[in-house]
């Protein structure tokens, strides 16, 4: 009895000892995990609980000169249910189609989330941009409805609608394209349904817009529902930008070229900004914030007067008669012209053996330089071309801002083309031949400029000044610099035949604007009609006489310019037109000019005696319509 | 031996039995018990109706138990060992027959009022028969090998039924405390080192055989035991509860974030949180002090209950009290190793700290049968 008792006793202590031990090492583990490295598990405690969230900026608004607003904020109501507080899904969607017109697609989306593990505890929008009345209704009714939320969000609204559409731009839902812009896309861009810049300004501009994120700390638990919230840390509101557009100068300019698929500039003289730039015909921004439908993207698409292009800027075309001034300027600035020296127009030129056309048959006689540009000989600029050469043409032209890019923070500007041997042979892998200079001459062949780079043309000449475009007038209320430009250092006297002659065009019996002149004295302004060729004119064509511009389809028909600065004496503004296949620049584009140009600077409908005595009744009956279409858009 | 063979001499009769109860050893188990309590209101975020309360009312029904048990004498429950034994294994048979599965395991009958959990039973029972077989066994046939084979078989008959249900950790525990039982009763080392060998060259061999053309095992059977070694390979699933559990531990730091302040728990990243990991919410909120006084606690437990055994003359009383003793160590040490990583995760539970029914009460009924040996310990000379 006494040797099994003391047997247990011994084997007990064996094991109690083995007990001990195994105590110890748990107690030494546990040292290990809550005393050293206590600080790295506590971190991670933090980092498992502590979420941080952003808090989307508000985007900065843009206004026009005079502080009218163009892009705006609009709060938008969403309805989002929480499948792990509804209970019953489909009985709560049930009572909500009740409240309010619930879209298919969306709850299709949102049954889908729904149905996923990871979506329990949060919540997925059943219907978006509510109206306030629906939101109200859905808040109101609550308490009847578990699982429902009502949340405001923010979106962009273009309060003036397509007449800023190309300018502007728009803002959409961020996609791929907008984060492969960014080596590394600020965070706040993956926030769902935050909207970004697509294009005009509201692109170019996009960082200074957009603002910076506020971040707010939540606690979540495992489920990655919202315990409560930590911290907060306001961000900062995206730049506000003053542009230097006139909203209502734009807003008739648009309404003016209507349904002409046009576009029309008007710049600024005394700091090159632009009060103006218009593209016909325009289309509503807003379709593309709230999404638009296929088939109404598929209309604007497949429109042939292209109402997406932003045709001021993107689109150029050769400028035609327009780009005569800069011809005759490298002549005289190469002193190779003199006022009274005359050439002999019979209606055509032929240049080693190749026949170049005047656009008068009859030809027109005597000419000399004013006249030349008065009633756009062609054959006068084909022989100046011939005594300048290209190289001087095409220097000229860069001078006057054609060939470089304008600098305005809109989409897709070009550059224009201002050719030169060097050109050719680099784009085209051809030697530069002589009838290539008789073409550029009267800007047709390689050259192609922009209604921006046309009217930036035309405010050079004007002032003699380097001026160049400004959008901007302000970010965040700051002024950006005046765009008046320094001085060419172009001989006054050549600049004052050059802008006779325009006067000419406008103001005398035989200019070929004539009939589109303003006759109010200080107001009057000097121009220039370009017409540019869509096709080649056949020699067949020619002897069985030009077919006359009316008789072409649409799309074949030239393309009618018009360039102008006003007044004459004291130059304010400077316009080009271009209105696509419109036939001869004196007939469809130096009215328009005429009406804009008045319209900019009276800074509201021209007094009637601004007109020729029997164009007013006319104007009268137009400006009546004009006032009638805006004011329906603005309530629209 | 029967009961007559005992000296009843200097037991102490009718009420005055309570006053010889192990007082120190009872109110260490009540101040455990509180402190679970405390824990399951925690995790359960302040709702005491939720896990404390039933906690409570149980340990209200085990310590009434514990009493009765305590009053009976050691020989009756000597006497009924092979009887409760049977029952239990009665029980396990039931088990695929009657039983309610859940978490992919059938463990449990539905007693109506109760789900009770016969494995749990038959840890004690396992322990009663064994220190009565041995109490019976005359010394000298100990180590014969045919009375070896015998307990053996005791053991591995409810090892087997368990391993069936599936569970593998009770199996293992039962199989360690039947074994610590032979032990005790002072059979040879040699069979021990023997076991301990061959099953030590088992599992060196199903591991060298590995990849090789005679592989012992499935793929797949072997992937699943390197996610038991370490959770850490499956980062989404095992891992992720065991990652969030090392975590609240750790992050306790020296005193704890206070009570009810567990982040960890609070905001439910704690897996099992009122059963097999309660330990890390005690260890987040108290800290490396809480751990340290429970694992003390717990210590003085075990001191208390191997005190009482090396005073008790009688064999049987010795062996069961230190039999149970050995199972309670099993639990909590087991259950400790397994959340601070030092153990592949087992499903075992915090012993009178985790919520769970049938543990308390057939802990605290193992806790009167060690009562029950100390009240009626031979006194005197025998």
């Amino acid at each position: 009895m006494a040797q099994s008792y003391m047997r247990v006793t011994r084997r007990g202590a064996i094991i109690g000892g083995v007990q001990l031990i195994f105590a110890g090492t748990l107690a030494v583990r546990m040292r290990h995990l809550q005393v050293e490295q206590a600080d790295q598990y506590r971190l991670l405690a933090d980092e498992n609980r502590i979420k941080i969230e952003l808090i989307p900026p508000k985007r900065g608004r843009i206004f026009d000169r005079e502080g009218r607003v163009l892009a705006d904020n609009e709060p938008v109501y969403q309805v989002t249910l929480t499948r792990h507080d509804a209970g019953d899904v489909e009985e709560v969607i049930a009572k909500l189609s009740h409240l309010l017109e619930l879209d298919v697609d969306t709850l299709n989306d949102a049954t889908e989330k729904m149905g996923l593990r990871r979506y329990r505890f949060s919540p997925v929008p059943v219907a978006d941009r509510v109206t306030w009345e629906e939101f109200s209704r859905v808040a109101a009714n609550a308490p009847a409805l578990p699982g429902v939320n009502t949340e405001v969000g923010q979106s962009r609204i273009y309060p003036r609608g397509g007449a800023f559409a190309h300018v502007v731009g728009y803002v959409q839902r961020v996609r791929d394209v907008n984060l492969a812009r960014y080596e590394d896309p600020p965070p706040v861009l993956r926030l769902p349904g935050f909207q970004t810049g697509q294009l005009g300004v509201e692109l170019e501009y996009e960082d200074d817009l957009r603002g910076f994120a506020g971040i707010k700390q939540v606690e979540k638990n495992a489920n990655g529902r919202v315990i409560r919230e930590l911290g907060r840390q306001q961000g900062t509101p995206g730049a506000d930008l003053q542009l230097t557009i006139d909203a209502e100068l734009q807003e008739y300019v648009t309404a003016r070229l209507g349904q002409e698929s046009a576009s029309v500039v008007i710049m600024d003289l005394d700091s090159g900004d632009l009060r103006a730039i218009a593209s016909a015909p325009t289309y509503d921004p807003n379709l593309f914030v709230r999404g638009i439908s296929f088939s109404a993207y598929k209309e604007l698409r497949e429109n042939d007067r292209r109402p997406q292009a932003s045709k001021t800027v993107q689109d150029a075309y050769p400028p035609g008669s327009t780009f005569k001034m800069l011809t005759a300027l490298a002549a005289l600035d190469a002193g190779l012209v003199a006022p009274d020296e005359t050439v002999w127009c019979p209606g055509h030129l032929e240049v080693s053996g190749r026949r170049f056309h005047c656009w008068k048959g009859a030809g027109h006689g005597h000419m000399n330089l004013e006249q030349s540009l008065q009633q756009s000989c062609d054959v006068f600029f084909y022989d100046l071309a011939l005594k300048v050469g290209i190289e001087k043409i095409s220097q000229m032209a860069k001078r006057m801002g054609i060939g470089e890019r304008p600098d305005v923070p809109m989409s897709a500007v070009s550059a224009g083309i201002a050719p030169d041997r060097a050109w050719k042979l680099r784009e085209r892998g051809s030697e530069w031949v002589i009838g290539d200079s008789v073409n550029a001459a009267i800007g047709q062949g390689y050259v192609l400029a922009s209604p921006l780079q046309l009217a930036t043309m035309v405010g050079r000449l004007a002032t003699g000044r380097n001026i160049t475009p400004r959008l901007i007038k302000s970010v965040n209320g700051v002024e950006t610099p005046s765009r008046a430009g320094e001085s060419l250092g172009l001989n006054e006297n050549h600049l004052r035949q050059v802008r006779n002659g325009m006067y000419a065009v406008s103001n005398t019996r035989r200019g070929t604007a004539f009939s589109s002149r303003i006759v109010a004295k200080d107001m009057r302004m000097a121009g220039k009609t370009g017409t540019s060729q869509v096709r080649n004119i056949t020699a067949a064509e020619r002897a069985r006489g030009v077919t006359r511009n009316a008789d072409l389809p649409w799309d074949r028909r030239d393309h009618a310019l018009f360039v102008n600065y006003a007044p004459f004496d004291a130059p304010k503004v400077a316009v080009a037109v271009v209105v696509e296949h419109g036939g001869g620049g004196s007939e469809a584009a130096a009215p328009i000019a005429r009406d804009v140009t008045l319209q900019a600077l009276y800074g509201t409908d021209p007094p009637l005696d601004a007109y020729p005595e029997r164009d007013r009744s006319r104007i009268a009956a137009q400006q009546e319509r004009l006032r009638r279409e805006r004011e329906k858009a603005s309530k629209a | 031996m029967s009961y007559l063979e005992y000296s009843t001499k200097y037991v102490p009769k009718g009420w005055r039995k309570i006053l010889h109860l192990n007082w120190g050893l009872l109110l260490l188990m009540i101040t455990v018990s509180g402190v679970g309590f405390l824990m399951l209101y925690s995790v359960s975020g302040g709702n005491f109706s939720q896990w404390a309360e039933p906690q409570i009312q149980r340990f209200g029904l085990g310590l009434s138990a514990m009493f009765i048990i305590a009053m009976a004498p050691i020989w009756f429950w000597r006497n009924v060992s092979v009887v409760a034994y049977g029952l239990s294994i009665i029980l396990l048979l039931l088990v695929p027959v009657l039983g309610v599965s859940a978490g992919g395991a059938q463990r449990w009958i539905d007693l109506g009022f109760m789900r009770l959990q016969p494995s749990e039973i038959s840890k004690i029972t396992l322990v009663m028969v064994l220190a009565a077989y041995y109490d019976w066994l005359p010394l000298k046939r100990t180590s014969k090998p045919q009375w070896v084979l015998a307990p053996v078989l005791l053991i591995l008959v409810p090892s087997f039924l368990v391993i069936q249900q599936p569970d593998l950790g009770t199996a293992l525990l039962l199989m360690t405390a039947g074994a610590g039982v032979m032990f005790f009763a002072g059979v040879h080392w040699g069979y021990f080192i023997g076991v301990i060998t061959a099953g030590a060259t088992t599992v060196w061999a199903v591991f060298a055989s590995r990849g090789t053309e005679n592989q012992l095992l499935k793929d797949y059977q072997y992937d699943r035991i390197d996610i038991f070694l370490d959770p850490s390979l499956a980062p989404l699933k095992e891992g992720y509860n065991f990652a969030q559990a090392t975590i609240a531990l750790g992050s306790g730091g020296l005193t704890g974030k206070g009570f009810m302040q567990g982040t960890q728990t609070r905001l439910d990243f704690l897996p099992e949180k009122h059963t097999d990991f309660i330990f890390t919410t005690l260890a987040e909120e108290f800290g490396f002090l809480g751990t340290m006084s429970l694992l003390i606690l717990y210590m003085l437990i075990l001191a208390f209950c191997l005190t009482s055994a090396f005073q008790n003359r009688d064999r049987f009383a010795a062996l069961l009290t230190l039999g149970i003793t050995l199972t309670f160590f099993l639990f909590f040490s087991v259950n400790m190793a397994m959340v601070t990583g030092l153990a592949p995760v087992v499903g075992v539970p915090l012993p009178l700290v985790s919520y769970g029914g049938t543990a308390m009460l057939v802990l605290l009924g193992a806790f009167g049968l060690v009562q029950s040996a100390h009240v009626h310990r031979p006194r005197g000379r025998s």
